[in-house]
């Protein structure tokens, strides 16, 4: 057990060098001159412009500045903004929760309709049920969310207004900012309505974001449940005469459910590629938007510690997954 | 039941000389057989048939041109609304283009694009996965290393990164997808290699003198293709989305280009007042993407009859 | 950490809730129902949310701004983004002079009067007495405004050495960028209420600098409490000013709240709250505007403002910018040294045409360097006429009777006085061939650009100009004198009789002689013809109806003291 566990962190190590090595490279391979972006229309004489270099640390040798790179990552320092001069972590930080709460609603979302229709699917197999639901969920999986998301803002905000068209509260609402979680936030204000208001903003950017993991559950999770249908203990139990809902919750569902868990584990990467295309038509202030727009205002030191952060977290829930799935199944452990 | 393709062929051989009974199908037939027999798979494949006409012919297909402005109809609602116009039918966009042409000449630039992304990645993947897998070592962790770290940020992520790099356009788009892709491929080519290399027709060549290069090209290779195919083919509709996604961030194909992500890239000012702006765009990806995952199902049905029930 | 901070000041400065009980009942009833109904009753809910919301705003004066974007920060020294001054320094702090609400005129603010040497080299300034600081979680002021606070705010910037210089990133573009480190030569306290400025050479638009944002004035106290407890950082995370309203929150792109300084010098403001929400998207600001979710937004869609004209809950107001978009013909390189070349191109562009395909209504054709709501503006100039047949025969009289080949350089990004450089230079080009004159369109990225054109590679050059002080100093000494001819001055244009002019202008202070300068400066500009002078951009905002008062701030800012909700 001890030897899977070091060996899949043993793995991360050079993984991670070499996403540092990369943001490294990032800020470096860009064109144009940062410091004559800084200055815009208005110019700036060349011994400024020297001072601002060395400031940025651009005057040295390369491979000094990766070192003092490191060793300035390894202490938590990631930069600061060049628009904002905010320590990078700290943007990040504020803006995370956002993300993570967007996440993890569409998350929930894809379950609570990717699982029923897919165990559905698999004990109806052959109806129409199934067909449907599986053309519709390879739609879903086919659907390219920018403008899924559109689609929703046109029917539902704009045509029939029932939620808002973007942000995560109404700016009349009034109340502290404690987790940075707005559902708990608003929850904790006790002001009226507030809690709603949060609510209905999280509806449509959830939906969006969950429509591939949904699509993604329900398939894997009828794939999964036509498989263990097929295992002899499951005849064995039909053989005994068990009722056809107690063999599939208690014995087919358990045990299909393994994959599928490892599958939402893994789809972090794809939720967080779904998040910079959700967070920025919503205007939802998260991780996501913040990268997107760091580009745009050619914010590189945003970019080079976003890229790192977002990566470091996708690596870590990556190995966690990893790591409790070993846990779950000892297969896999002694595979190698 | 046949375990793969070539395995399929193989006994059908012997059965052949062996019985002499009623004839087994020739390989290409029996795929054929069974990617019929999915009927998602023949309606992608016909989808994209009549897509990839769409693209040749878009100039003489698209009733106008693509980036032509009819000063006089801005935002003219389509044929069917009122308001609108047979001249238009799907209607204009803000500067008074026809976006059924916009769509159409779309199509050109998605397949184009799409297929030199799919291409080129499936070249670059398989000549490193090729690598990986026969020489091992040093060589294998390095390569597999560095598709590790390309697979450890969300692969749209990683994809503005190499924008914001090279700068936004199509073609540094197309690149950036094609790095983004390739790592899948060198996983599937390494894999497939190194179970090809342990059997014995491999070790056969081996003793014959085969070298290396023909080693790899002539006879491990095309043992391996199954699931690159299948790859490939859903790698086309990540590819289209892909390109798309980064077009409407404003990171891909710059205007006028009628890429249809770039097409919906303003779309959310024109929400309130021209929906026909938005939708069209949309749902030509959405049909593209869906055609090529239909396809690609019923493709990897067919060349893998083991996961077929 | 960011958040933190803000969570702090914000429980300090909401007032108490005394029904705080009460609701946080019915929020956890909202809560009970929601989860029953979770897609049905959210529809409901919001609707009960909304009027709830409207209920609550009654009470208390509640303005919503639908800001385009985050700031920057909130010390305006540090930044120079116009986002980022609506958020600070046009609604948490003064300066020594103001700009008159809606004017280019400057006014006594933090100094109640001022006087100038003979010679133009010390300013003094009479500072204003009771005038009192924000206290917010981190700060409680002990004392009033005075001399102290305004050497801090110059020495942090003019001073490397000063303990606050290299805090939070340390660099003051804009002061750099006036000059100031060069011009100001000693920033000294005479007494407590009396600063006095002293200069290396005269500057007649000094007063107008002190104006500007970066010239915002900082607590000095607050900055040595911070400082002692080791967290200089907060001084700019959570400023503390003495505007009429101080900053509760800020949560980055998504919302910064403001409440009404109770102790403004000027008399408290008649909004009780000002919220910013935070909408990048002008589509998207203006649902919010017809919901009723926000009162008041900045930059709206040029296509939007037939809707919006006809929306009867909307007023719109408008004014044209403090802005000018030009084509620079580089006067070194040939054939532009030669004038009649320059003129011939001035009359072969069709800039109405310009004017409606670019700006689509939103920009004024331009003749002058300088915007009409600029004082000195000469109205007398006249522009050249759009004569593509007169063009061609001067073209042929200066020796280029089959035109020339040239280049016109684009800008990649969409600027206020300059919608789409592209299409600009599409339409420049066309009017070009016309003449004979064969154009390649010629684009960089961003900051490329503007290297290369500050080195005068180009031949042609699309740029612009947004005025930071309402000084013509600030458009043409900046933009077209010979000092600035191997930068700024896209042109690379130096004209000794126009040179001559700007400088007596920015020798003197009797502004009845400066007038006179910039107008007979702009006769000779428009007869040389180092530009082809192409629009000022027209500011439009819209604003539901119930706000009243407001003023468009010639600068392109969204001030919001004065501003009144019926």
């Amino acid at each position: 057990m001890l030897r899977f566990f070091l060996t899949k962190v043993g793995l991360i190590v050079p993984t991670f060098i070499g996403v540092t090595l990369l943001a490294f490279a990032l800020i470096r391979l860009v064109p144009g001159d940062p410091v004559e972006l800084l200055a815009g229309e208005r110019g700036i004489d060349p011994e400024r412009h020297a001072a601002m270099r060395a400031e940025l640390g651009l005057d040295k040798p390369l491979l000094v500045q990766y070192g003092i790179y490191i060793s300035n990552v390894l202490q938590g320092d990631l930069g600061r903004s060049i628009v904002t001069k905010e320590p990078v972590l700290n943007e990040f930080l504020t803006l995370f929760p956002a993300t993570i709460e967007l996440s993890v609603c569409a998350i929930i979302i894809a379950m609570l309709v990717g699982l029923p229709v897919g165990i559905l699917a698999a004990v109806r197999r052959g109806s129409i049920f199934d067909y449907a639901s599986m053309g519709v969920s390879l739609t879903g999986y086919s659907m390219p969310i920018f403008w899924w998301a559109l689609l929703l803002i046109l029917t539902f905000s704009v045509n029939l207004g029932w939620t808002p068209v973007s942000g995560r509260v109404s700016a009349l609402y009034w109340f502290d900012t404690v987790t940075g979680f707005m559902l708990i936030d608003s929850f904790l204000s006790g002001e009226e309505g507030a809690f709603g208001s949060a609510v209905r903003h999280l509806i449509l950017p959830s939906i969006a974001l969950g429509t591939i993991p949904m699509a993604v559950i329900a398939r894997m999770t009828r794939s999964s449940m036509l498989e263990v249908m097929h295992e002899d203990y499951i005849r064995t139990a039909r053989a005994k005469g068990l009722p056809r809902f107690r063999i599939i919750v208690l014995h087919a569902l358990r045990n299909a459910l393994i994959p599928v868990i490892t599958v939402i584990g893994l789809a972090v990467g794809v939720l967080f590629a779904g998040a910079i295309l959700t967070e920025t038509i919503f205007a939802w202030p998260g991780v996501g938007k913040w990268l997107v727009e760091s580009v745009r205002r050619r914010d590189y030191p945003v970019l080079q510690g976003g890229v790192l952060l977002v990566a470091s977290v996708v690596m870590l829930v990556n190995l966690t997954v990893d790591l409790l799935y070993g846990l779950i199944n000892p297969r896999i452990r002694h595979a190698r | 039941m046949p375990a793969s393709q070539t395995e399929a062929a193989a006994v059908a051989t012997a059965e052949d000389a062996n019985s002499g009974m009623a004839a087994p199908p020739h390989p290409l037939v029996e795929f054929w057989g069974y990617f019929t027999s999915s009927r998602g798979a023949v309606i992608g494949l016909v989808v994209i048939c009549v897509l990839a006409i769409l693209a040749i012919f878009a100039d003489v297909i698209a009733p106008l041109a693509p980036d032509e402005q009819f000063r006089d109809s801005f935002l003219v609602p389509p044929a069917w609304v009122e308001g609108g116009s047979m001249r238009f039918i799907l209607g204009t966009d803000d500067i008074g283009r026809d976006i059924l042409s916009r769509i159409i000449h779309g199509a050109r630039v998605s397949m184009s694009i799409g297929t030199l992304v799919v291409t080129v990645s499936l070249a670059l993947g398989i000549a490193l996965g090729l690598i990986a897998g026969y020489a091992r070592g040093v060589t294998e962790v390095i390569i597999m290393r560095m598709m590790d770290i390309m697979l450890a940020l969300p692969s749209l992520l990683l994809a503005i990164v190499i924008v914001a790099i090279l700068g936004p356009s199509l073609v540094n788009a197309a690149m950036a997808v094609v790095i983004v892709a390739m790592p899948h491929y060198v996983r599937l080519t390494r894999a497939a290699v190194i179970t090809e290399m342990s059997k014995d027709y491999v070790t056969a060549s081996r003793v014959n003198g085969a070298g290396p290069f023909r080693l790899m090209i002539v006879q491990v290779l095309p043992n391996c293709m199954a699931p690159l195919i299948v790859q490939a083919t859903l790698g086309f509709s990540t590819a289209v989305l892909d390109l798309a996604a980064l077009g409407f961030l404003g990171m891909g194909a710059q205007p006028p280009t009628p890429e249809w992500g770039t097409m919906l890239a303003n779309a959310l000012q024109f929400i309130q007042r021209a929906w026909w702006v938005v939708s069209f765009p949309g749902l030509a990806i959405l049909v593209t993407v869906l055609a090529f995952n239909l396809m690609g199902d019923g493709l990897r049905d067919a060349l893998d009859p083991k996961l077929k029930r | 950490m960011l958040a933190a901070n803000q969570n702090k000041s914000g429980n300090n400065n909401g007032k108490p809730r005394p029904y705080q009980k009460t609701q946080i009942e019915i929020g956890s009833s909202n809560m009970r129902l929601s989860h029953r109904k979770f897609g049905l009753s959210a529809v409901a809910l919001g609707a009960l949310a909304l009027s709830a919301a409207m209920a609550a705003s009654a009470q208390a004066k509640t303005l919503v701004y639908c800001s385009e974007g985050s700031p920057e920060g909130f010390t305006p020294s540090l930044y120079t983004a116009g986002t980022t001054f609506d958020a600070s320094s046009r609604q948490i702090f003064n300066r020594l002079v103001e700009f008159e609400r809606g004017t280019t005129k400057v006014v006594p603010a933090l100094a109640e009067s001022w006087s100038v040497s003979d010679d133009g080299l010390s300013y003094t300034f009479k500072l204003r007495k009771g005038v009192s600081f924000h206290k917010t979680k981190g700060f409680t002021p002990s004392r009033e405004f005075n001399a102290d606070d305004v050497i801090f705010s110059f020495e942090r910037q003019r001073v490397e050495s000063h303990p606050y210089h290299k805090v939070s990133g340390g660099s003051y573009e804009y002061f750099q960028a006036m000059d100031m480190p060069k011009l100001i030569k000693s920033v000294d306290k005479v007494d407590s209420h009396t600063v006095r400025f002293v200069l290396n050479m005269p500057e007649a638009p000094f007063i107008a600098n002190m104006a500007m944002d970066f010239a915002s004035i900082h607590s000095a106290e607050y900055a040595d409490q911070m400082m002692k407890a080791g967290t200089p950082d907060a001084f700019d995370q959570n400023p503390v000013g003495t505007g009429p309203f101080q900053m509760v929150a800020y949560q980055k792109d998504a919302f910064i709240r403001y409440q009404a300084h109770p102790g403004y010098w000027g008399g408290k403001a008649p909004l009780d709250k000002l919220v910013f929400a935070i909408t990048p998207d002008a589509s998207v600001r203006f649902a919010k505007l017809k919901a009723g979710e926000c009162h008041v937004m900045p930059y709206p869609n040029p296509a939007d403002l037939a809707a919006m004209k006809a929306d009867s809950s909307i007023n719109v107001m408008e004014q044209e910018g403090l802005n000018v978009g030009y084509l620079a013909f580089n006067t070194e390189k040939a054939p532009y040294t030669d004038k009649k070349v320059r003129q011939a191109l001035n009359m072969a562009i069709n800039k109405q045409a310009i004017i409606e395909a670019v700006f689509q209504g939103a920009g004024s054709p331009a003749k002058n360097p300088i915007p009409p709501t600029m004082w000195s503006y000469n109205d007398n100039v006249k522009d050249y006429a759009y004569d593509p047949v007169k063009a061609k025969q001067l073209l042929a009289e200066a020796g280029h009777p089959n035109g020339f080949k040239t280049d016109i350089w684009a800008m990649p990004v969409q600027r206020p006085y300059n919608p789409n450089a592209r299409r600009m230079a599409e339409l420049i080009q066309a009017d070009f061939a016309k003449v004979g004159v064969d154009a390649k369109i010629v684009t960089y990225e961003w900051g490329e650009y503007l290297k290369r054109s500050r080195k005068g590679e180009h031949q042609t050059v699309l740029l612009g100009w947004t005025g930071d002080n309402g000084d013509p100093d600030n458009f043409m000494y900046v933009l077209l004198s010979c000092a600035a001819a191997d930068g700024a001055n896209r042109a690379r244009w130096c004209h000794k009789p126009f040179d001559d002019l700007l400088k007596k202008a920015k020798q003197t202070t009797d502004a009845a002689a400066r007038t006179k300068y910039y107008e007979e400066a702009q006769m000779i500009f428009k007869e040389e013809a180092p530009w082809f002078t192409v629009a000022h951009s027209v500011v439009f905002m819209p604003m539901s109806k119930k706000v009243s008062n407001y003023k468009i701030d010639p600068f392109g800012g969204h001030p919001f003291y004065g501003v009144d909700l019926n």
